[in-house]
């Protein structure tokens, strides 16, 4: 199972939170497409998108490249996945050494309960 | 105290589960709850004989060969894995913090440019709470680990190369 990172879903969520952001992702799926593009197509000012684009681009939802003078948006899914990838790499790396530590802090309990009796 | 006295067969009161958060584009965090006081968990982590016991994770087929830990702000580290027919990869770096029963932290200089860890442990009603980080120096470095497990292939080549260089000045 691939635990994602608890700051990273909030991201997401929160930026799936928004209808305007729901169809930016909608559009972008279609096709990539700069800022003023997607400004245009939701009626909105350029800062205004910008903003949406901020919070989809935090989340990870979505990747931009500014080539020149115009920013391309496009879905950035891929890397979400190959990091999430990587993030539970980590984490069963961790979770394996964290199992065997556990069974150790445990043994380390039990002898010294026991040495302890043994003291009175 | 007769609740963990009445816990069977490999149950315990830690939380059993391990969380990983990136906190930002060069740092990632774990955190752990273990069932036992700091001290015990402190031992764990800072007693060779103790550290050899949980560090190695069973997957990754790599045996550990030797540990050498000297705990103390100043002092070095060196862990060296058996890799069969691959030869050996060595771990290494230096202590640049260590508070007993509150904080470690050493550099990973395995590599070029490693993570520096810092693990805390919190006591509460007898439970260790254990964070630990990993911050890289830059974005750039976090992000060339993060392709690392793709690249084993050409790590094994470096190491090749490593070993081969060793054995010639040797």
């Amino acid at each position: 199972m691939v635990q994602f990172s608890t700051a990273r879903l909030d991201a997401s969520f929160a930026a799936l939170s928004d209808a305007t952001r729901r169809g930016v992702l909608e559009q972008l799926g279609r096709s990539e497409a700069s800022i003023t593009e997607l400004a245009d197509r939701f009626h909105m000012t350029l800062t205004g998108m910008k903003k949406h684009v901020g919070v989809l681009e935090q989340a990870g939802l979505v990747t931009t490249q500014k080539i020149g003078r115009v920013r391309t948006c496009r879905l950035g899914r891929r890397d979400l996945d190959e990091e999430a990838a990587w993030i539970d790499g980590r984490r069963r790396v961790w979770n394996e050494r964290f199992d065997a530590l556990e069974s150790v802090v445990e043994a380390l309990k039990r002898k010294e309960a026991s040495d302890g009796r043994d003291n009175g | 105290m007769g609740e963990t006295m009445g816990k069977t067969g490999g149950e315990t009161g830690g939380d059993g589960r391990t969380t990983i958060e990136q906190r930002s584009d060069r740092e990632l965090v774990v955190t752990r709850i273990f069932d036992g006081p700091v001290r015990l968990v402190f031992d764990a982590w800072t007693k060779a004989d103790l550290f050899k016991l949980w560090w190695v994770p069973k997957s990754g087929g790599m045996n550990l060969k030797s540990c050498e830990m000297d705990v103390r702000t100043g002092g070095g580290y060196r862990l060296v894995f058996d890799l069969g027919e691959q030869g050996s990869m060595a771990f290494f770096g230096k202590y640049l913090e260590v508070v007993p029963l509150t904080r470690l932290v050493w550099t990973n200089d395995e590599g070029e440019e490693g993570a520096v860890t810092t693990v805390t442990f919190e006591e509460e009603d007898g439970k260790t709470r254990l964070v630990l980080r990993e911050v890289y120096p830059s974005k750039e470095a976090f992000d060339a680990e993060r392709g690392a497990e793709g690249a084993l292939p050409e790590q094994f080549d470096q190491l090749d190369a490593l070993l081969a260089s060793l054995a010639a000045s040797a």
